[in-house]
């Protein structure tokens, strides 16, 4: 038994869509005056409005609207005149029995995710609606419907949401999760929201299905729920396909539901079907007006977009020849800028990267500025500090030591790169004073001319306290040994 | 003495607010019992208010407008800490904790609140037969229902109990009561007046209004309930009206018309009767007598209203009641799964006409049925917007009776629910395209009851409503033994 299973057999082909319910940062909910953010103590941060007491109406937070067309714009969505709808249902958690979102007129619609790899997910819509409380069911089977009591905090009731609805574009599990890792760079770009899965500001739900391979036939999807994290969305996409593989392998099919990701089984159990769901019975709410946003408003919006992270990766693209995972990892931890900055000044772009990428992996990195990210690695490819000691460096630079500049800390730890005729001074001593292991390294077989040049290697660093550099010591050792 | 004479003798300190209530609150003591208008009645409070005002005028501080004017308050308009029951078992022993936006703007005028009144439950009536505390009797003639739903607010002025009375409009359930009391009765302009605080029955067609004996106080009080408040996205974004300053400018060269299809006339609606329409045309005489100039003219959408309503009302209504579920506030019968404890509680707390409307509203809005009922409902009503723009692009305002009949016996029409919807014939129409309309009395009817007649005008057209409503008053005054 191996432990990564593995991918669907060749003839059938895995189609995922994706509904990502994205919380909004505004600060303030989407209906009413509370706060929006998390406190412990249940039931603290409401009102009429979110509770849905007789008589309490809704007023429409302009910030999340905002917020909303701005995703949709960097989504690539039309943005359309747009109206609010009631979705009706009951659930103890959804304080007036139904939830206010956004049905046939949604807000923003048609737009488009392109991934790391160049491919293009499509965004069917993107459209706001108002979050649910929270429910604890209590005894039983911490079921709705066995539980002995059910608390409810209304804290999170009327925060704002985008529901961001891709289309059944996606093929692999990969691409399901950079199109997730993707949508979150984004968000974090345009500073809406803080995009966190674990802490449910950022909530996945996948609708899977699978067909057999160059068909173009939409089967029976499941859509999975309660996926915690990226690493769980593979999971469970993985899992589901599989399952649904396996019943059209026997014979059966999957029926239309609603399933529970289950990450500590590794599986997934059924919902409810979706032939006996509720009819929501949508119509337009009547207590908020219809959103109707200027071409003045958009153009405003567009505006003051950022660069987009797939723009920002093209940017770092064009400029070196590093692998795609290194500018991905660099734009991601949003050290793009600092590079760019870097490489405009002068340094080898391709240096820059692979430096920032494997060595600047903390969370505060402000003491590097791009000028001083340049001299470093100037000094590193101008053979004043060694690969080690310019790794060195950098981490001292990123914790501010001596101003963050990158001389000055060499000069502090006496790196200082040797003159060549200096090194090979030291060479032709050292030759003089190990005859043996130096006929060894001229005569010797492969295993006995490597072993010797670490020998060599091991006694220069040791008589330059690792200052000389690696290479121009192999260098030397090869051209005495040939002369 | 009138609100207006009232409140500028407690202005002056002539009079003493406590006495006025002291006054009010022994009629609601010597004959409510009999009645029934109030729910509740706040004596205590009153008698604090009224305290508060006679205090305000002696320390020399404006007490407001409508200082120390005894009002009833509809008992579906919140009021912090004091129980508001829509007269439905539902919302036992729930106190808001907020006021209405109006129950604040009164008593910002100065105005005292005496106690709250009865209504069919969640507005739902033509007779205040529905509700969960008893039916109201008509003061005029107590084997009569006083109209409805607002019947307790128009009960309570007709007894001399308040001077001034709210009550909320969703399709005549100002307007019919006030004409079946001999009152005035006001529905303003959609958005006009704030529905922040009034618990919802049809969203889109409830607007709250004033009941008063005379013209002049209707002006007065909705001066002091109207203009924008944030809390009500649908309110209009307009300052209070100017009322009471053009109440006399008369009717000269004003165009009137009488709408045919709610006059009796050809083709249009059946059971209006003989005297209700001979009393109509008299009002139309003496407009036209006192400078008006009268035409006859045709809506022919008029006459698709009531159907129109019954859908739009109810399928509305099935969504605002949905939070009444027993989770937060109100009634809550147990049972052993939330889901059960929801329909135990729905099923005891709500009366037979609730239930059948959030059936009628439910079904309505259901998948399958929306495109045949709601949406063909929402179609009428555009159409009815269009043809009553063009009919004012010829006049002024329209004239109507208010409804088919004088006030009928308690227990005539509950068997038959249709026999009660029809009463609301002539006033809905003005709910459903969100425009103003007021009933003013007219003489009496064969059974020597009060007659209302009905003056709509577009959007707004406040100001020319209550122009015309004075003139109409002063006709009806003046020609007293009409019929
Ligand atoms: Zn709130």
């Amino acid at each position: 038994m191996t432990m990564h299973e593995p991918s669907l057999p060749k003839e059938w082909e895995l189609v995922v869509g994706l509904e990502v319910h994205v919380e909004l940062a505004t600060k303030t909910k989407l209906f009413c005056g509370c706060e929006n953010k998390f406190s412990h103590i249940p039931n603290t941060l409401i009102c009429p409005t979110c509770v849905g007491l007789p008589g309490s109406l809704p007023v429409m937070n302009e910030k999340a609207v905002e917020f909303a067309m701005r995703l949709g714009r960097a989504l690539g969505c039309e943005i359309h005149p747009s109206v609010m709808a009631r979705k009706n249902y009951f659930y103890p958690d959804m304080a007036k029995d139904f939830q206010t979102t956004q049905y046939d007129q949604p807000t923003n619609a048609d737009g488009q995710l392109a991934l790391a790899d160049g491919t293009v997910v499509g965004i069917e819509r993107a459209h706001i609606e108002e979050d649910a409380g929270k429910t604890t069911h209590v005894g039983g089977g911490g079921r709705i419907n066995d539980a002995t009591y059910s608390l409810v905090d209304y804290n999170r009731a009327g925060v704002p949401l985008v529901e961001i609805v891709s289309r059944p574009d996606i093929r692999t599990v990969e691409h399901a999760k950079a199109y997730v890792s993707e949508l979150r760079d984004i968000l974090l770009a345009i500073e809406v929201s803080d995009a966190k899965m674990e802490e449910g500001s950022m909530r996945v739900d996948a609708n899977v299905s699978v067909r057999p391979t160059g068909s173009d036939e939409l089967r029976t999807r499941c859509e999975l729920k309660n996926i915690n994290s990226v690493r769980s969305l593979g999971r469970a996409i993985e899992y589901e396909a599989r399952r649904h593989v396996d019943l059209y392998t026997n014979g059966e099919a999957p029926r239309q539901e609603t399933r529970h990701w289950d990450e500590e089984g590794g599986r997934s159990t059924a919902g409810r079907s979706k032939e006996d769901a509720d009819d929501y019975r949508y119509f337009q709410e009547p207590d908020l007006v219809p959103l109707a946003p200027t071409s003045e408003q958009i153009a405003e919006i567009d505006a003051s977009m950022p660069v987009l992270p797939a723009a920002r990766r093209a940017r770092l693209g064009e400029r070196s020849s590093v692998a795609d995972e290194v500018i991905v990892t660099v734009v991601e931890r949003g050290q793009d800028g600092l590079a760019l900055g870097a490489i405009e000044a002068g340094a080898d772009a391709d240096k820059v990267l692979t430096r920032i990428q494997n060595d600047l992996a903390v969370d505060d990195w402000s003491a590097v500025t791009s000028e001083s990210l340049a001299m470093l690695i100037q000094m590193e490819t101008g053979g004043e500090l060694t690969a080690t000691q310019a790794k060195q460096v950098l981490g001292e630079m990123a914790a501010g030591e001596h101003g963050g500049d990158p001389k000055a800390i060499a000069a502090a730890h006496g790196f200082e790169a040797m003159e060549s005729d200096e090194l090979e001074t030291l060479v032709d001593q050292l030759i003089v004073d190990h005859p043996d292991e130096w006929s060894r390294f001229v005569g010797g077989d492969d295993g006995d001319r490597k072993k010797m040049q670490g020998f060599f290697t091991g006694q220069i660093m040791k008589a330059t306290k690792g200052q000389a550099d690696g290479r121009a010591v192999a260098q030397l050792l090869g051209q005495k040994s040939a002369g | 003495m009138s609100a207006l004479d009232l409140a500028s003798a407690v202005r002056s300190g002539e009079r003493s607010a406590v006495d006025v209530i002291d006054e009010h609150l022994a009629r609601i003591e010597a004959r409510d019992s009999e009645i029934n208008a109030f729910n509740l009645v706040t004596a205590d409070a009153a008698r604090e208010a009224a305290a508060a005002v006679d205090a305000a005028v002696a320390a020399g501080k404006d007490p407001g407008p409508l200082a120390g004017v005894p009002i009833a308050i509809k008992d579906n308009m919140c009021t912090t800490g004091v129980a508001t029951t829509c007269s439905s078992k539902i919302l036992e022993g729930w106190e808001p904790p907020y006021d209405a936006t109006v129950v604040q703007r009164v008593a910002a005028a100065g105005a005292v609140m005496v106690g709250k009144t009865n209504l069919d439950e969640f507005a739902m009536g033509s007779s205040t037969e529905n509700s969960a505390f008893g039916p109201t009797k008509n003061p005029l003639d107590t084997s009569r229902v006083p109209g409805g739903s607002s019947g307790g607010s128009a009960a309570a002025v007709a007894a001399d109990f308040a001077s001034l009375s709210l009550g909320s409009d969703t399709g005549g359930s100002i307007r019919q009561p006030a004409a079946f009391c001999g009152l005035v009765g006001m529905k303003p302009t959609y958005g006009a007046v704030s529905r922040y605080g009034l618990i919802a029955f049809g969203s889109s067609l409830d607007q709250i209004g004033p009941f008063s004996k005379t013209v002049a106080e209707s002006a007065a009080l909705l001066e002091a309930i109207g203009g924008h408040d944030p809390l009500d996205s649908t309110s209009i974004d307009q300052p209070a009206f100017d009322l009471t300053s053009v109440l006399d400018r008369g009717v000269e060269g004003m165009r009137i018309g009488i709408l045919r299809e709610l006059s009796g006339g050809e083709g249009g609606v059946e059971g209006v009767s003989a005297d209700v329409i001979a009393r109509t045309n008299e009002a139309a005489a003496a407009l036209e007598k006192a400078g008006a100039i009268v035409v006859e003219v045709s809506v022919p959408s008029a006459t698709l209203g009531l159907s129109a309503y019954y859908l739009v009302a109810p399928a509305e209504a099935s969504s605002n009641l949905s939070r009444f579920d027993g989770v937060r506030y109100g009634l809550r019968v147990d049972a052993s799964t939330t889901g059960e404890m929801m329909t135990a509680t729905r099923t005891a707390g709500f009366g037979p006409e609730v239930k059948r409307r959030i059936m009628l509203g439910t079904y309505a809005l259901s998948a399958g049925y929306y495109d045949a009922f709601y949406g063909k409902a929402l179609k009428v009503r555009t159409m009815m917007l269009q043809e009553f723009a063009s009919v004012y692009a010829e006049v002024d305002l329209l004239l109507t009776p208010t409804a088919p009949t004088t006030a009928f016996q308690l227990g005539d029409r509950t068997a038959n629910p249709m026999t009660m919807y029809v009463n609301d014939v002539c006033t809905i129409p003005s709910n459903l395209i969100g425009h103003p309309a007021i009933s003013v009395p007219f003489g009496v009817g064969d059974d020597g009851l009060p007659v209302g007649v009905q003056l709509l005008g577009p959007a707004l057209s406040e100001p020319t409503i209550y122009q015309a409503a004075t003139a109409l008053e002063a006709a009806a005054s003046g020609e007293g033994s009409l019929s």
